[in-house]
Parts: C-alpha cells; sequence; structure tokens
C-alpha cells in the first residue's frame, strides 16, 4: 500500500511533466487532490494499470491528450451562476460603470461561456451594453468554440430562468433566446460586443485596461503560488477604481495582493483596486 | 486497560462524517457530546440545498462546545474545529492539511459529495483517519468509506435502525462491512474514547 503511495506521487509529478513539456498546459501549481481525483478517473476508464502507462500512451497520442485535457479543465458552469452575486453586481456595481463612457470587461476562465452571456444581458438591461466591450477568454479552444456559437441546451434554460429572476432580471429570459430542438440558440445580439480569444491565465501575459474582471470559480484549483501569480496578472490588467469579482469560496485576502484592493460587498466576493494616490 | 502496552496506538488525527437527510439532528447529537479541545478535526459533508446560508454551521455552533465554521478555501485545518463543506462545492483535502474545492459536476447527484471528501481524506491522513456514515437517503460516501477502511482508516456506521433515514447507512454497511456500527447516541460517546486512547 505505501509503496503504491510512493509510485503514484512520483507518476503524478512525471505526468505534469510531461503535459507541461510536451504540449504546453501546466498543471503543475494546480491544487493537487481535485487533478489527482481526476487523473485516477481518466485511469479507471482505460485499460492501463498506471499512470506510467498512460503518460507513454499521452506522449504518443494528442487524440488521447485531448481527453485527458477536458478532464482536467473544470468545465461545469451555468447562466446566473450564485444569482445573489448577479444581483449585487446589477445594484452595486453597475451605478458605478455608469460614470464611465466605455466599458472593457474581461471574463477571464470563460469556459463555455454562460456567465458571459449573463453579463451581457445584464448590461444590456441596465443600457450599457452598446458602450462596453467584453473580452472572453480561455485557455481551452473546444470550450471557447462553445461560447462563441452561443448555442445550450434547452433543458438547463428552466434553471436558469429561475436564476435569472433571483437576480433581478428585467423581462423576460426567454427573450434572449431562441429555441430549436434540444437547443437555445443565444440571441445574436448579445454576441456583437463580446471578443471570444485564447488566453491561459498560467502562461499568458497583461489584458489591458480593464474596468471589470470577473474571474469566478476558478483560483480555486490553483494552489498558493499559481494564485498570486494571477492576482498580480489582475491587478495590472485592472484600472485604478476597476473592479474584480471572484467566486463566493474565493478570496484576494491570503494573497500578496490584498491592500491593493477593497471590499465593494460584505456577502460577495466583488472588490475593488485602489488609486495609486491613496 | 491502555497501561499494560506501551503508547502504540494509533493516533486519529481527523473524523470526516457523511449525512444527509435527518443529518441535522444526528450531527448534533454526536457533535454535543464532544468537548471544546477535541485533539482531532472533524470534517463535515452534509447534502443541502446550493443557495441555502449557513444555518446549519451557525446552529450546530451554538449547540455544540467546539468550534464550528464553514470549511474556507485553502485554510488550515485544526484539532479541535469542526469543518463543515460549503454548498455546491465539493470539499477536498490537500497533502499540508489544507482545504480545497471544486465545482465540477455533481457526485452521486450531489455536491458536495461524500466520496469526494472521504477518497481525499483517506489519501492524506491514511490509517490515521476515522470516517463516519450517517443517516441519509442515497448512497453517497460508500465508496468513499471503501477508500478509508482500504487505506488502514477506522469506519464507522450508524446503525440503520437509529437512522432517520436508513438508506445511506445500510449502503455503506453493505459496501464496506465497517469496523463498528453504532447507534446514533453511541458514536459520539465512542469517539470521546478513541481521542483519550490516542
Amino acid at each position: 500500500m505505501e509503496i503504491t503511495n510512493e509510485n503514484e506521487e512520483i507518476e503524478f509529478d512525471l505526468l505534469l511533466q510531461a503535459i507541461y513539456q510536451k504540449y504546453g498546459y501546466d498543471f503543475r501549481n494546480y491544487a493537487r487532490a481535485s487533478l489527482k481525483r481526476r487523473i485516477r478517473y481518466r485511469l479507471s476508464q482505460s485499460n492501463f494499470k498506471t499512470i506510467s502507462e498512460m503518460q507513454h500512451k499521452l506522449l504518443y497520442d494528442s487524440k488521447f491528450f485531448a481527453t485527458l485535457l477536458s478532464d482536467l479543465t473544470i468545465n461545469v458552469t451555468e447562466m446566473f451562476r450564485d444569482p445573489s452575486f448577479f444581483k449585487a453586481l446589477r445594484e452595486v456595481v453597475i451605478p458605478e460603470l455608469k460614470k464611465q463612457p466605455f466599458i472593457k470587461v474581461w471574463h477571464a476562465g470563460c469556459s463555455s461561456g454562460e456567465e458571459v452571456y449573463s453579463t451581457a444581458i445584464l448590461l444590456k438591461e441596465e443600457g450599457l451594453y452598446r458602450t462596453s466591450l467584453i473580452y472572453a477568454t480561455d485557455a481551452d479552444d473546444v470550450v471557447l468554440d462553445k461560447a462563441k456559437s452561443g448555442v445550450f441546451a434547452i433543458d438547463r434554460m428552466k434553471d436558469y430562468t429561475l436564476n435569472y429572476r433571483k437576480a433581478g432580471g428585467l423581462a423576460s429570459f426567454a427573450d434572449y433566446y431562441t429555441a430549436r430542438y434540444d437547443n437555445a440558440i443565444m440571441d445574436n445580439s448579445l454576441k456583437k460586443n463580446i471578443v471570444f480569444s485564447n488566453h491561459n491565465l498560467v502562461t499568458d501575459g497583461v489584458f489591458g485596461e480593464m474596468d471589470m474582471i470577473i474571474c469566478r470559480n476558478v483560483f480555486i484549483y490553483f494552489n498558493r503560488d499559481l494564485q498570486d501569480r494571477v492576482f498580480r496578472l489582475f491587478s495590472e490588467s485592472l484600472r485604478p477604481g476597476g473592479f474584480l469579482c471572484l467566486g463566493t469560496k474565493e478570496t484576494i485576502r491570503f494573497s500578496s495582493f490584498s491592500d491593493d484592493f477593497e471590499n465593494v460587498t460584505d456577502h460577495e466576493k466583488i472588490y475593488r483596486k485602489k488609486n495609486d494616490e491613496f | 486497560m491502555r497501561n499494560s502496552q506501551p503508547v502504540t496506538y494509533n493516533t486519529y488525527k481527523a473524523i470526516v462524517i457523511g449525512a444527509s437527510t435527518g443529518g441535522r439532528n444526528a450531527l448534533k447529537t454526536i457533535l454535543s457530546v464532544l468537548p471544546s479541545n477535541f485533539a482531532l478535526s472533524v470534517i463535515i459533508v452534509m447534502h443541502r440545498h446550493k443557495d441555502t446560508d449557513g444555518y446549519l454551521e451557525l446552529s450546530l455552533d451554538n449547540e455544540c462546545k467546539m468550534c464550528v465554521k464553514q470549511a474556507d478555501e485553502k485554510e488550515e485545518i485544526k484539532t479541535g474545529v469542526v469543518y463543515v463543506a460549503p454548498p455546491n462545492y465539493h470539499l477536498l483535502i490537500e497533502d499540508d492539511c489544507t482545504f480545497s474545492m471544486s465545482v465540477e459536476g455533481v457526485v452521486n447527484y450531489a455536491r458536495p459529495s461524500v466520496d469526494v471528501v472521504f477518497e481525499s481524506a483517506a489519501d492524506v491522513y491514511g490509517q490515521r483517519l476515522i470516517g463516519i456514515i450517517l443517516t441519509g437517503a442515497n448512497k453517497d460516501g460508500s465508496q468513499g468509506l471503501r477508500k478509508i477502511k482500504e487505506a488502514g482508516g477506522l469506519t464507522i456506521v450508524q446503525s440503520p435502525e437509529t437512522a432517520e433515514v436508513a438508506d445511506m447507512p445500510e449502503a455503506a454497511i453493505e459496501a464496506v462491512k465497517p469496523d463498528y456500527v453504532l447507534s446514533l447516541e453511541n458514536i459520539g460517546s465512542f469517539l470521546r474514547k478513541l481521542e483519550s486512547e490516542g
């Protein structure tokens, strides 16, 4: 038992190293427990006995890597996920953004785009969409394509409608999509000011002078060092007075950049970058 | 009893508890017996609605001597504290005894899932872990309890006849053959005994 565990640790490190050197995706500074779980899952679904055997396959078969990559990147999301967050966005952040002639929003780690369309709907209802530009980025091209298409499963729309209402939606959620067979196709007008592009938070750099960065449930997968790297990236990508929005269980308070931000609300993880002169 | 042999007792470090329907009362019964300076960490996964507030943590904290709080991301796991998994996240434990989280899909229809936290706790604590399955209308936790047993940890299941809903204990007993099947009233005092032997 002990030997199995010890070997698994070694194999695990080697696998992450192999993925990085061969394919450029760097999971070495991800939180381990969740990665371990997903690699074990892929192993259990394959015919390989050990992670080492799987590593061999991975190096010589890029299709197999694509499968593993989709296991390793969590792409579970929903529209208006955590309605109370979007409600706070509408009530507290939007009034501040309205003072700006033009608004740049960065959805970092946007996955298949559900929250991007949620933000687009919110900006539209608040009369800000025409003067906004939303950059939606993810490191995974497969989910990014899905986000671009704006096509989602119709059977999720019931939940999303409920979320939308709880989030303080002003219209009828059904106005924003067209149902066709099993699909809900998001209204094209929502896409007009969204730019989808590939960006890897682990390896890529600063992304312009943003008014708001939304990056929810991404930090939970990183270790402390990587969290700090990305907080620096976000701090440098935000204008003074810009907003940073994190997931419910994420906080900037344990990072080296805590002092650069002030809390905007008590209950949601919305922070505001301080002005330099403070 | 304990002076007859040198201290070779298994020193337990943590207890993981999985509960579902009826879990709040069962947890209260167990936790209210434990002292404020209890020498182990207690980690609870309780199935509940995703938009729930912190009522469970607050009420247990009021009713128990140990400090009860919701687990935070990257938080260091301390002894004498009861941690409750946040709603709508899977809870995991890292090698350095801190919490991490994930929003990957539901496991056994649940997020947080008992299996997920039990499995990662077994990885980290090995034979220094106690796993407990309580009342619930689900099979979540059975696989995780098996992992705890395989890693050399101690496994306990609430006796189905003392459970508000017997499905979860029954599934665990069938899957694992646990070390102990105890009535709800006896679990707390049994844990105190293990603590003093450790």
